[in-house]
């Protein structure tokens, strides 16, 4: 059901957003609840407007309170007023509190709008489901091999009971035909991941923290989009420097190696795992490659190249490749890309300086619709 | 109002229960308006309750802001509206559907106690429609049944806004509302029942008379030169004019003032009326918060435990009655302060406790045993709940037993610590601060002290400073919403740490210096 205030909210969110009216945004404060799910304990931030008008200064108002203490005892949890400090502290120390901002969704859906992506037109293949068979309901008729002894034998109760042929003394219980009970099920159709992201990071000595840290945030709103674009979707990480191996999420984000660069090792293993599981007629493929530009040779240059244009591409939606500076590398990498696959559509390449530029890499790399 | 009225009509069984407990009510004493009753989804009472309990308003984005604020704490199991009700009449009050019936018939016996004061007290009796001229506080008309048909006016409202919003653009009527709300607590609460200001006008035409040296006929024109006469005439009449002040006296309802003397359009007249207008609806609610949820906490506690309860239900009751009523984190429950202050009163007058003589007694034993047997509680409350207001509800009856019994503390603000501490147990202190945060509703005295401040067109408000200063942040963002209506520069005398201040704003700059009071 819309409601007379969905029009208000609406318009409460966009100038939280800084959409509209933007002289409001200075009278923002985050305000928050605390609040319990489960057993956690979350933070529920509150955006809030206070429009401003002549009132008193809290802190020297102070005012009146009920319960025990002696003078000078805190009184807990200050005054409501007092919700102008920004980002304060937890008041419960020990209890882990979890930050329940924006869910993923709308997160995805600011990012959106923020940047004005367009929504991704899937490649036109069918949809992959699977069905699961549920035991979920009692029928009257089914093979024996369904049948529900406790159900059956109590409607013989039952029935024996009504009948007044149940005797206490004796209780034995005979179903007939009628009292047979069987288990049915329900089919239910299962959307399955038919998106993958592989997402592949040259952890090289080159590679700083501060680098990682651009890819870490840069492949966490890459994730948010996608997964507000597709039902499913599953991750694979790979990390390389001389040779490239397949890791989960955690370590992806915090390995740090040394030795060279060899890109095409994570190219071949990408082309590995694509050939092995995501047949490109019903998968959307999406591979990042992030790195610093700096390759071992051109030879091995030459070779990502060829394994791009012949293998990898023709088979991925789109391929990305993000390169961060690093005051190390010389940033070849990506030239040698744009120098060779000029017209190649399905290829994106984009610098990312430092963190101010993530946003522009993200519409670089999203903003096709692809 | 009518699409809501229909789909939430009360089912049967709460109705009879309605009329049970409205006879119960009435066998006590209380005096309501009809009460109608709707039952409302979380969703819905949320929608509502953000609207300030009214279906239909203005748009505007606050209420969004409000009603993110209650689903969200809603969502989270944090808190949940059990019940809310209008000052209207008929009063409109909704129930939250799917509460048990124990926790309706609560939260119905809390509402009529709460129409019964909106009915009674003499506060409410600005909220009235079809008052004309002064209010009279004490006396009101036999068979007193007066026009509140807000619901409609607020409805009216947000009619006139959105022809508004369709004319001259979202946008810019929002913003004007922005700042008129800015200024929404610039009122005069005494203004109801003040009447309209008849000015006493001076008359101008008396003529100037420049005294005269006495003199003889022939001496005059020289002891009384006629040169002499004309300058001291003109002196005089500047004098005058001079002290032709505008406004003449301060005026506290700066809106008001506004409204009848700023350069503004008349669709921006329009808006700033209607706040003002709204502003002095929920003024009263503001001034008797305490005792208002303090009586219908009382008469609910009373009706449910004295006829309406049975057995079965007395534990969910007293669970619901207490976290109604508790108070945690040392913080103050006007529900729980407004119950326990009214039973204090009732029994002071049950027992006598109260007179020159009560008030000269030293010994404290026989003060603990003091018991007259008047009986006269009930009537006292009764009385109470009609002629007071919290300010003077918390100075007559509020007593050192009391806040040594309910633990009271005043609490302050500690620049070593950083934090509030709790700053004492005295009695005076307590009062005072508690006082201090009643009156005016809590918001500080401003005045419109002169609108042609320095002979420029200026306009200055004064801040009637008494212990507690301005938020100086804020304050200059005020001014800024006052200078967009009034165009011209707007300044405001106040005192920052202990020295008289003008903070002035000219449309461009924010400036202060220091004055000194004259």
């Amino acid at each position: 059901m819309s409601l007379r205030i969905d029009q208000d909210h609406s318009r409460f969110r966009n100038i939280v957003r800084g959409k509209i009216r933007q002289n409001l945004r200075r009278y923002i404060t985050h305000g928050e609840l605390i609040g319990r799910k489960g057993k956690d304990v979350v933070s529920v931030p509150i955006p809030q407007i206070d429009i401003p008008r002549f009132r008193f200064a809290d802190r020297q108002q102070g005012g009146v309170g009920q319960g025990d203490g002696e003078i000078g005892d805190p009184v807990g949890g200050g005054q409501e007023g007092d919700r102008s400090g920004q980002g304060k502290a937890g008041k419960d120390p020990g209890d882990h509190i979890l930050e329940v901002d924006v869910t993923l969704e709308e997160l995805a859906q600011i990012l959106g709008e923020e940047l004005e992506l367009p929504d991704i037109e899937d490649k036109g293949k069918s949809k992959i489901a699977t069905t699961k068979d549920r035991y979920t309901g009692i029928r009257r008729v089914g093979p024996e091999s369904l049948r529900h002894f406790k159900r059956t034998y109590r409607e013989a109760l039952k029935r024996m009971i009504a009948s007044g042929t149940f005797n206490p003394e004796r209780p034995v219980v005979v179903p007939i035909p009628d009292d047979k009970r069987y288990r049915s099920w329900k089919t239910d159709v299962e959307p399955v991941a038919n998106a993958v992201i592989i997402y592949m990071m040259d952890v090289s000595g080159s590679m700083g923290d501060e680098q990682k840290e651009i890819v870490r945030i840069e492949s966490f709103w890459i994730d948010t989009w996608l997964k507000s674009q597709y039902k499913g979707l599953e991750s694979r990480y790979i990390i390389h420097d001389a040779v490239a191996r397949e890791v989960d999420r955690d370590t992806f984000f915090h390995t740090r190696e040394s030795g060279g660069t060899m890109i095409s090792s994570a190219y071949k293993l990408c082309l590995k795992i694509i050939e092995d599981n995501y047949p490109p007629e019903e998968w959307n493929i999406y591979p990042f490659h992030f790195s610093d530009g700096d390759n071992w040779s051109m030879d091995d240059t030459l070779t990502c190249v060829e394994l791009l244009k012949h293998k990898i591409l023709p088979k991925v939606n789109m391929f990305g490749y993000g390169q961060v500076e690093s005051p190390y590398g010389s940033g070849q990498f990506i030239k040698d890309l744009r120098e060779l696959f000029a017209k190649e559509e399905k290829l994106v390449t984009s610098e990312i300086r430092d963190k101010d530029a993530i946003v522009t890499s993200i519409k670089e790399f999203l903003g096709k619709g692809k | 109002m009518s699409d809501i009225a229909l789909k939430t009509q009360l089912p049967s069984y709460l109705r009879e229960w309605q009329h049970k407990i409205e006879e119960i009510a009435r066998g006590h004493g209380l005096d309501f308006f009809p009460v109608v009753f709707e039952i409302l989804g979380y969703d819905q009472m949320n929608e509502i309750a953000a609207y300030g309990g009214f279906p239909n308003r203005y748009p505007h984005w606050r209420f969004g802001m409000e009603y993110e604020q209650l689903s969200k704490s809603y969502e989270y199991g944090l808190s949940k509206i059990y019940e809310m009700v209008i000052n209207s009449n008929p009063a409109y009050a909704y129930l939250l559907e799917g509460n048990s019936l124990t926790e309706q018939k609560l939260v119905m016996a809390h509402v009529i106690a709460h129409v019964d004061f909106f009915k009674n007290n003499f506060a409410f009796r600005a909220t009235d429609l079809d008052a004309s001229g002064r209010i009279d506080p004490v006396r009101r008309p036999e068979n007193y049944d007066p026009n509140r048909k807000w619901i409609d006016k607020m409805a009216n409202h947000g009619q006139r806004v959105r022809r508004i919003i369709e004319r001259y653009g979202i946008q810019k009527v929002e913003e004007f509302i922005d700042d008129c709300l800015s200024l929404e607590n610039l009122i005069d609460p005494h203004l109801p029942f003040a009447g309209t200001e008849t000015s006493t006008v001076e008359d101008e035409n008396v003529a100037i008379e420049v005294p005269r040296l006495r003199s003889k006929d022939y001496m005059d024109p020289f002891i009384n030169p006629e040169e002499y006469l004309e300058a001291q005439r003109r002196k005089i009449e500047e004098a005058r004019e001079r002290q032709k002040r505008f406004p003449e006296r301060p005026q506290r309802d700066v809106l008001l003032f506004l409204l009848n003397h700023a350069p503004l359009e008349r669709w921006e007249r329009d808006i700033l009326e209607i706040i003002r207008t709204e502003a002095y609806y929920f003024l009263p609610q503001m001034q008797t918060k305490i005792m208002n949820e303090g009586w219908a906490s009382y008469w609910h506690s009373k009706l449910m435990t004295e006829g309406i309860l049975d057995a079965s239900e007395i534990i969910d009751y007293a669970d619901r009655n207490s976290s109604v009523l508790a108070t945690s984190g040392g913080r103050l429950n006007p529900y729980k302060l407004g119950v326990e202050l009214f039973r204090h009163i009732e029994e002071r007058w049950d027992k006598g406790q109260f007179g020159r003589e009560w008030e000269e007694c030293d010994s404290l034993e026989m003060k603990r045993h003091w018991d007259m047997r008047l009986g006269l509680g009930r009537k006292k409350i009764f009385e109470v709940r009609a002629l007071y207001n919290d300010v003077t509800f918390i100075d007559e009856f509020l007593t050192p037993e009391f806040c040594h019994e309910h633990k009271l503390f005043s609490f302050a603000w500690s620049n070593r610590n950083e934090r509030y501490e709790i700053e004492s147990r005295e009695f005076k202190q307590i009062k005072d601060k508690l006082l201090f945060q009643l009156t005016n509703a809590g918001n500080p005295f401003i005045y419109v002290e002169d609108a042609n401040f320095e002979n420029r067109g200026e306009l200055l408000l004064r801040h009637e400073h008494q212990g507690v200063d301005l938020r100086a942040d804020w304050a200059r963002e005020t001014l800024r919403a006052l200078v967009r209506m009034w165009k011209r520069p707007v300044s405001i005398q106040t005192v920052f740490d202990g020295k008289g201040t003008i903070l002035r704003f000219d449309g461009r700059e924010h400036t202060s210096r220091l004055f000194k009071a004259s």
